[in-house]
């Protein structure tokens, strides 16, 4: 088949908005690994701010990993019962309660923030440990895991196939394990992955709530951009992105396998 | 594990359901199904049969009152996982988290079989429902046919004390439903197993049910033999729901019943103008000296086994007749009807 010059200059736009987008990326890469980004690639490439940045930020980063497997672990424990619920029972309450847990993804992140630190910011114990963004980041990310498993459960009648297992002997616990989580795993799956993507790119919350013990990847990388030099700010974006890049190839992968799953027997 | 003892009977008390919203599914019902009885709850959409089986099976509790008894055990109070119920869905509900073998042992595992045990149980039922091939299939994999076949055999593998099917073979095309539902006949009176079945479809009834239970309105209307339902329906409802049913206008005068096609000997009570019943194959088309009844023929359907007639000129509406004869009618053509006197039914209602 021939192609027509209006797919040439279809492709060449596309080209160029990609570009346009990867580029700064690459820019960022660039100068994580240049000696002197001021008198480019000629000055000579190093791994001098990589090491840097691990010196200087290293406990972020695993701050940053351990409050998103926190967080997944606190979404997974709330939000897929909170699902089950809302779908099993649907009705103009559970709408409601749906609407009201997609509040935190609406209202700016420092406004809940504030509000967390002005309820909670008196319990000197809590404010200072990492815990507290831990409650911002549930508090952020726990619709998307509703949302995800829900879409799920709707797409398939798993109240029949409870009550199937229940005619079988399975008490609650055993049908909840083992029917209505495995056939809803695709959701829990996606929903996990958006969570700990989010949890680890957070910023808003996490720059209100964090104190110079608690900070995370985020917050770090906006310290070093203000206050070092140009190369450790790339550099430790590099790092951001080896981190964040493979979650986010992932959440592509079961995002869409999900879609092909809807209207299974 | 031993191959099933007899079934155990089941017994309904005063088991009436009020929904929700204060609508009446299940009007006050008692009833009972023997040991080893196959009894088909049958009836429109909306009558209450799957209100009633969802009673039976513990899924639904009846309002305060009612009483389902297994045998001599009163199990109203268990919920269904602790009933030991077999149930089959319209839907199969198979787990497609699991393949064909590991949904037939989903049960015994819940029991708490031991794995040597249950994997012998679960040859056994792929041996007898013939899907032996299909052990290791995904339940996506399969077609109708053989979902219904693993629904079955995962809802016998646990021997049920009751065998709860809910429309099964509906999502089945004709010539499939046909098949499966003499084997489900066959399969149900070898194991001895009590079940209940729910359909609307009536040949589906005739052809499996010990008894048949009609449902109208959330009531039992006939609970009869499908031969005395087919042919001594109590209500015209039944009458009208199983089968084609003629429906006439006569007089009663000197010992015969006077139809505008004739006369038919009458001995039974009634004096003035009644409404007698019969059915199309009552109806027997005989030679000009054994007339009783004259009509013409208004329209013809050949069936393959039978052909139906309706024949206008006998009563006060068309006379649907069925024959098996291999002849040939034409329209407009005179034909000679003789009915036996004691196929004629009358209704109260």
């Amino acid at each position: 088949m021939g192609r027509t010059r209006n797919f040439y200059l279809q492709l060449g736009f596309t080209l160029l908005v990609c570009a346009f987008l990867i580029l700064p990326v690459l820019m960022s890469i660039v100068a994580g690994f240049t000696e002197n980004f001021f008198i480019g690639v000629k000055s000579g490439l190093t791994l001098r701010w990589i090491v840097v940045v691990w010196d200087l930020y290293a406990p972020t980063i695993f701050r940053s990993m351990y409050i998103a497997l926190a967080t997944l672990a606190v979404t997974l424990v709330l939000g897929v019962p909170t699902a089950y619920v809302l779908a099993k029972r649907p009705g103009l309450v559970t709408r409601l309660i749906e609407e009201f847990l997609v509040l935190p993804v609406a209202i700016p992140g420092l406004a809940i923030a504030l509000a967390l630190i002005l309820t909670y910011g008196g319990f000197r114990d809590f404010r200072t440990s990492w815990m507290f963004i831990l409650v911002g980041h549930v508090l952020y990310t726990l619709p998307f895991m509703v949302r995800s498993v829900l879409a799920v459960l709707s797409s398939f009648d798993f109240r029949i196939l409870e009550e199937s297992a229940a005619s079988l002997g399975a008490g609650f616990c055993r049908r909840f394990l083992g029917i209505v989580v495995p056939n809803a795993r695709s959701g829990i799956v996606a929903g996990s992955l958006t969570v700990v993507t989010l949890s680890i790119g957070e910023f808003n919350l996490t720059w209100m709530l964090h104190t110079p013990e608690t900070m995370t990847l985020p917050v770090g990388l906006a310290d070093s951009y203000a206050s070092m030099r140009l190369e450790i700010g790339s550099a430790y974006t590099l790092v951001f992105f080896v981190m964040i890049i493979p979650l986010l190839i992932a959440l592509q992968r079961y995002g869409t396998q999900r879609i092909k799953k809807v209207g299974r027997a | 594990m031993s191959t099933p003892g007899p079934g155990t009977a089941i017994r309904l008390v005063d088991c009436a359901k009020t929904s929700p919203n204060g609508t009446r599914a299940l009007q006050r019902t008692t009833l009972e199904i023997a040991s080893g009885e196959t009894v088909v709850f049958l009836g429109p959409s909306g009558c209450g049969k799957t209100t009633l089986l969802r009673v039976i099976a513990g899924l639904e509790s009846p309002d305060p009152g009612g009483r389902v008894f297994f045998d001599d055990e009163d199990v109203t109070v268990l919920p269904i996982e602790r009933r030991n119920v077999g149930m089959v869905f319209q839907s199969y509900a198979l787990f497609p988290n699991m393949n064909v073998e590991e949904n037939i042992a989903y049960g015994l595992k819940v029991h708490g079989v031991p794995p040597a045990q249950r994997a012998q149980r679960v040859d056994e039922m792929l041996q007898m429902m013939q899907i032996g091939e299909l052990r290791e299939r995904r339940v996506t994999q399969l077609s109708g046919g053989q979902r219904q076949r693993v629904a079955l055999a995962r809802a016998l593998a646990v021997q049920p004390r009751v065998l709860l099917l809910d429309e099964p073979l509906t999502a089945l095309d004709a010539l499939l439903r046909e098949r499966l539902r003499i084997e489900l006949d066959v399969l149900l009176h070898s194991l001895g197993v009590t079940a209940a079945y729910v359909t609307h479809d009536q040949g589906e009834a005739l052809a499996i049910g010990d008894r048949i239970a009609v449902m109208n309105q959330g009531a039992l209307v006939q609970v009869a033999s499908p031969r005395e339902i087919y042919y001594r329906p109590r209500s015209r409802f039944v009458a009208d729901f199983i089968g084609t049913m003629n429906r006439v206008q006569g007089t009663v005068r000197d010992g015969a019943l006077e139809l505008p096609g004739g006369r038919i000997p009458w001995n039974q009570e009634a004096v003035g103008t009644i409404e007698v019943l019969f059915r199309p194959n009552d109806v027997r088309i005989v030679a000009e000296s054994e007339a009783q009844l004259r009509g013409k023929v208004a329209q013809k359907f050949f069936l393959g086994d039978r052909t139906r007639l309706h024949v206008s000129g006998v009563a006060d509406r068309m006379v649907v007749v069925e024959t098996s004869e291999h002849r040939e009618f034409s329209l407009g053509q005179s034909v000679c009807l003789r009915i036996e006197p004691d196929t004629l039914l009358r209704l109260r209602e």
